[in-house]
């Protein structure tokens, strides 16, 4: 096998060693798990933080006196200032727990955009948003009477800033985009486009929910007004996820689903609301995996986050490489400036039936239209085989991608 | 007129087809096979209302009501989907209605190949057999009208 220079003090199997998951095997064969920007699997640590609340210290959290609802609380808390640091944001009040990515654009589209949005204003988005990001915002607009523009890509799958500065002007209310492609790996520039939004007085909103786990966010920066990643993609659990907003915008904000913790006095003439960020937390929050969050992060900084990019650019680059060796392959998006994201055709081939082929193989990629129908229509694609690595992935794996796709390519040949 | 083979022996054929194989590129590579060999489906039956949906490559499916049986044609623009719905043809095709209907599949776990009955929206088999089914409801219903 070839050899490429992984930076020193980087112990890829003692990382791996840290993920349970990585021991089992598929269809025989060892599991080579290359679907990490749909998921990525969990450290012990994570798994461990979600045992360890549910076994030591489960309760319900702010309300309680005893002792188990003070620990969870603290825990819970904890993990807020744990990613306020992790983005750079000023302060634990502009740290709003969700779901995921797209409840947090749910959650600006339907608050900001109620209170805020008129008939004949405009919200700017990109062809490469994921449909989470697409769908809250024709929502809103439909209910409202603004308009949706639509930035352009290059064939590459780029972002084409000359056009969105073009499509700006005093009817632009929100710009929502997206920081790395989930589809195609290439990333935005944003910071030009936060900066060009708010010289005419419009809102940024970035889905970091690729980019948080492979670029250094620091929000006040960036000076985006909103940034919403989901737990999942940054090896924490499912169901969690972080809206971060500017304080004052937030505060400007009306509350986006109302119940308990998010009121501070409810009687039946009235009620008010509670202050940030609990006026965002309606119901009992996600505890265990809010607070499992933590681990992750803590997971991810320890390691740290440049030499996290550096493996996994040593992996692009490398995987890059192989895979246009193979006849008829063309990956799309072959640029320089991406995250570790690979999308493929290989001529001839549907991607359903290579990524079947490589299950069977033990190899987890993901085939379709990666919940981007529109950017696929762009690039006159019905979709593509995408392999997306993580900070566990190894070249051996990419070896194997490329040994299994030959084998898909001879058995359908 | 020679008998059709029942549902149940056309099963048995395959799953004795099947059991010549003893790794899963044999297995796939006769599935392959049976999609390439599958008759070809007009294009001017490649439109929308013949699409079946639930699957992440396209499926067309047509069905045709003859003496009390009912034959189906298909395409997909992807292999092993193909392969898949040639077996389900060679299975149903030719039957009548009420035996598609009541047809359990078991064999389809017998021969390996469940998994493509998993409830994922890339997998298109289940989609595949409730359409065929749904055809055979409806023939059925026009039949005793």
């Amino acid at each position: 096998m070839e050899t490429v220079a992984l930076q020193k003090g980087f112990d890829i199997y003692s990382i791996r060693n840290l993920f349970p998951i990585l021991q089992r095997e598929v269809k025989g064969k060892p599991l080579v798990y290359l679907d990490n920007a749909a998921t990525s699997q969990k450290p012990s640590v994570v798994i461990d933080a979600l045992t360890n609340y549910y076994s030591g210290y489960n309760a319900n959290i702010h309300r309680g006196i005893h002792t188990l609802a003070e620990e969870a609380t603290a825990a819970f808390e904890d993990t807020r200032e744990t990613v306020r640091r992790f983005i750079g944001a000023s302060s634990t009040e502009e740290i709003i727990f969700t779901r995921g990515t797209t409840e947090g654009i749910n959650l600006v589209a339907s608050s900001w955009g109620r209170a805020n949005l008129q008939t004949g204003d405009e919200i700017i988005i990109s062809t490469l948003e994921h449909h989470s990001n697409i769908v809250p915002w024709q929502m809103i607009a439909a209910e409202k009477g603004a308009v949706l523009k639509v930035v352009p890509v290059t064939e590459e799958g780029e972002f084409m800033y000359e056009a969105f500065e073009q499509m700006l002007s005093a009817k632009t209310k929100f710009v929502s985009l997206v920081h790395a492609s989930n589809a195609l790996g290439v990333i935005n520039p944003v910071k030009k486009v936060i900066d060009a939004a708010h010289a005419l007085g419009a809102l940024v909103l970035i889905d970091g929910a690729q980019s948080s786990v492979h670029l250094d966010i620091n929000v006040q920066e960036l000076n985006c007004d909103f940034f919403a990643f989901s737990g999942h993609k940054i090896y924490g659990p499912t169901g969690v996820g972080v809206l971060y907003g500017k304080r004052a915008v937030l505060e400007a904000m009306p509350p986006y689903q109302g119940g308990g913790e998010m009121i501070r006095e409810v009687s039946f003439s009235g009620t008010t609301y509670n202050e940030l960020p609990y006026k965002f937390e309606a119901g009992t929050p996600n505890i265990a995996d809010v607070i499992a969050l933590k681990a992750a992060l803590d997971f991810i900084s320890g390691l740290g986050k440049s030499s996290l990019a550096e493996h996994e650019h040593s992996l692009l680059t490398y995987a890059t490489a192989q895979l246009k060796a193979i006849p008829g392959l063309k990956i799309i998006g072959d640029i320089e400036h991406k995250v570790s994201v690979i999308s493929f055709i290989i001529e001839g081939i549907h991607p359903q039936d290579i990524g079947i082929l490589l299950d069977n193989q033990g190899i987890a990629v993901r085939t379709g239209h990666h919940c981007t129908q529109p950017l696929m229509h762009r690039l006159g694609i019905p979709g593509t085989s995408r392999a997306s690595f993580a900070v566990y992935n190894t070249l051996e794996e990419i070896d194997a991608l490329v040994k299994g796709l030959l084998k898909v390519k001879k058995m359908l040949g | 007129m020679t008998d059709t083979p029942t549902i149940k022996a056309i099963e048995e054929e395959i799953i004795e087809e099947f059991s010549l194989f003893d790794n899963w590129e044999d297995k796939y590579e006769y599935l392959i096979d049976m999609g390439k060999k599958l008759p070809k489906l007009d294009d001017a039956h490649k439109k929308d209302e013949n699409k079946i949906r639930g699957c992440q490559s396209t499926v067309w499916m047509v069905s045709e009501y003859k003496n009390g049986r009912i034959f189906y044609k298909a395409d997909s623009d992807a292999m092993i989907v193909k392969g898949l719905i040639s077996m389900l043809i060679r299975v149903f095709s030719g039957q009548k209605p009420a035996d598609i209907v009541s047809a359990d599949m078991k064999f389809i776990d017998t021969i390996g190949m469940s998994t493509h009955l998993a409830q994922t929206r890339s997998n298109g088999l289940r989609s595949m057999i409730k359409q065929m089914k749904l055809d055979a409801m409806v023939w059925a219903s026009k039949e005793n009208n």
